[in-house]
Formats: structure tokens, sequence, C-alpha cells
């Protein structure tokens, strides 16, 4: 994220976020455990890509030196990535997935529909849709913790240790630096940290998962600090565009 | 002399052939100035695939009425499923596709009418179908499995 601030930066830090999650889901499709979630994440995945690449494309506005959605996409290296650091979390199992996914999208939905009042009328517009988008992802999320945790011995067993592997990383999701700066101006909305609190708290009790105790935050994806596993994410996904530069499809 | 406007809306939606993008309600305008036509689209789910694929029917239908087509997008204001018209929620009906609630209902958790027999005695089945503006549904009623458009409302 070095040498870009403000709203710039938020929406790339935005686009990212979805860009890298669209990326991760990506991998499930033909491996889903059944037929209804290859659809479901290959569904989630093209929303996410879609909110990204109108990020981006807004992104290329702001900055002003002509470039275009792909280039953000597939021409920044890993430390100008300004995604938090939980969309970037291998798979793991589908319990683990969905866990991700349920701490991701009622943080997207908070945020996004804090955005539908942003003086930025761009943003604001793009807010109503993704917002709605973002409620039937979360429906889905909601629905499989919820079924995985209170479901068998080995499925809550499963989610829990998805939950407290994951955790450490969920607290970032809802504490982004400098948005408090685009606050002043209106242009980013209202804080929603402690409605994604009692959001999440509530989806996990119903699905008797333990919020673990004493976990330390690790925190650094919206200022381009991230975990090792970015890099391979970025190998794979700018691998063609970058083997042949200019190339349209 | 071809009515480039009607032309325009007649366009039919490259994922659900049943219906045009005017049906839709996502043409917001069709601007004829001598032989240029500017045709500004709404677009509906941020992501769908379809979005290039109208932008070059809509091309090619323009010049083949022989107009030069510029087209643009436009998110605000955003395109809701209550701009689907009437004629299109009969179209999606007779196709055996559920429209979506009209009037801006919050559609996430209500049931959705069979487009086959008409009851409301419908679950959901899978929140996301063959394309992103999708849901399937089982009609206990008729025991027929049918797609329902998703309600976007504002």
């Amino acid at each position: 994220m070095n040498g870009t601030s403000g709203l710039l930066a938020h929406v790339l830090r935005q686009g990212d976020r979805a860009l890298v999650l669209a990326q991760r889901l990506g991998e499930w499709v033909a491996h889903a455990p059944e037929l209804e979630e290859d659809m479901a994440v290959a569904n989630l995945s093209l929303d996410l890509l879609g909110q990204a690449r109108h990020l981006y494309s807004y992104a290329g506005e702001l900055e002003g030196q002509g470039h275009e959605e792909d280039y953000f996409a597939y021409w920044r290296s890993a430390d100008q990535f300004g995604n938090p650091l939980l969309v970037e979390q291998p798979n793991g199992d589908f319990a683990h997935t969905m866990v991700r996914q349920l701490l991701h999208d009622h943080a997207a939905l908070l945020y996004w529909e804090s955005m539908t009042v942003s003086t930025d009328s761009r943003l604001a517009a793009l807010a109503v849709r993704a917002s709605n988008e973002t409620r039937f992802h979360l429906r889905h999320s909601h629905g499989w913790v919820v079924r995985l945790g209170d479901g068998t011995e080995e499925s809550h067993r499963r989610t829990q240790n998805a939950l407290t592997a994951l955790w450490p990383y969920a607290e970032e999701l809802v504490t982004c630096p400098d948005d408090d700066e685009l606050r002043e101006t209106g242009q980013v909305g209202p804080p929603f940290a402690d409605a994604w609190r009692t959001a999440v708290a509530e989806t996990l009790a119903e699905a008797t998962l333990i919020i673990p105790d004493g976990a330390v935050p690790i925190t650094g994806g919206w200022s381009g600090t991230h975990t090792e596993h970015l890099v391979p994410l970025l190998d794979e996904l700018q691998s063609v565009a970058r083997a042949h530069p200019g190339a349209s499809w | 002399m071809i009515d480039v406007r009607s032309v325009v809306y007649g366009v039919p939606d490259p994922e659900l052939p049943h219906v045009s993008i005017g049906d839709l309600g996502m043409v917001r305008r069709v601007v004829v100035d001598g032989t240029q036509v500017s045709v500004t689209i709404a677009p509906t789910f941020l992501g769908c695939p379809a979005t290039e694929q109208i932008q070059s029917d809509v091309e090619a239908a323009v010049r083949g009425a022989g107009y030069t087509p510029s087209v643009e997008w436009e998110l605000a204001p955003m395109w809701t499923s209550d701009d689907i018209t009437e004629e299109g929620r009969t179209k999606l009906r007779m196709a055996g596709i559920a429209p979506p609630p009209a009037g801006g209902a919050v559609s996430v958790d209500l049931p959705v009418v069979c487009p086959l027999c008409g009851s409301r005695r419908t679950r959901l089945t899978a929140g996301f179908g063959a394309t992103p503006c999708k849901a399937l549904h089982h009609c206990d009623h008729c025991r027929q499995p049918f797609e329902a458009v998703k309600g976007l409302p504002r």
C-alpha cells in the first residue's frame, strides 16, 4: 500500500479484500461437498469479483494515471495489496471456509450498509447493490456455520477448530487504519466494529461455538504486511496476465 | 425507418433469453442524435458475466438498425428488481421462472409464488443458482422445482 493514501487507498483495500476472497472461493469450484455448494461458492466468488472490478475501475479514475481494473488485479505485488489477512487464509476444510466467510460477511454487510450514506456518490451507489448481494452471502454462511457448529460431534469439532484458528485475524476486518480520517469528510460511513462483534457473537452462540479467550489480534493486511499465503495466491491469479501481457480474450 | 429505441429495448438478455433488457428495466436512456445512438444501461448484479455480452449485443443491434452506437453503464440510481416491467414479470412466469417480489419487499426470506401453479407453499432449496440473479426453489403444492429471480430492493 506504499504511496497511496486517502480515498484511493480505501477503494483499493476494499477491492483487494473482494478480489482475494473471490480467488480463494474459486479454488472450491468442482471440489465443494455437494453440487449446490459448487454453485454457491462460484456465485459468491463472482459477486465479489464484480465488486472488486467496480472498485478497481473507480480506483483507476481516482488515481488518474490511465490504469484500468486489470492493472490493479494483475500488475501489483503482494506488498501493494491492502486486503485484510483473514481473506487470504487458505480454505482448509469446508467448515474453515464457511467460518472465514461468516466473519467476513458480517463485516462486509455492515461496511456496505454504512457506505450507502457515503458522501461519495459513486461508492454510495455501489454500496446499495453490494449490500444487497452480501445479504445473500451472509444468509448462506450463517446457515452453514450454524448447521456445522450445532451439528454432529465431528462437524462441531471441525468448526470450533476453524474458529479458533481464524479468530486472531477477525478483528482486523473492522479496524481499518485511515478510515477515521475519511469519516470526517463523510466519504466513509460510520464505524461498525461494535455492531460486528454483536452480530458475530449472536451467530456463534447459535452455532454453539466458543470465541477463543485472550487471542491476540494479528493485523497488518490493510497496510500491506501479509501472511505467507498471499504471494502463492497472487502467483496463480496473475500468472496468465503476466505470461501474456496485453492479451485480450 | 427502424425505431432504434425499440430495437435497443428488445435486445434479449443473454442468460434469460425469454425477456429483453427493456423488460428487465435495464435500459436507462436511448438518445438519438442524427446517426449516433447513445445507450445508457444499468447493471444488475455487479459480477454478472453477461454484462460484456449485453454491451456487444446492444452495439450490434444498433448497428443493424443503421446507426452508430455508444454504450455506457450507469450505477446510480442503482437498478432494483422493481425495475422489471409487468410484461417482463409475465414473460418470466411463462418461462417457468418466478419473478422477484414486487414493491421493494426485502425478499431474502419471503416464500416466492410458484410460477407453475401459483402456490405460496414453496421453499428455497439453494440460495445460488445457474446465474447470479437466480435461486432454486421447490413447490410443495405442485411438487416441481423452479428458479426464481432474486429480489434486489433499494
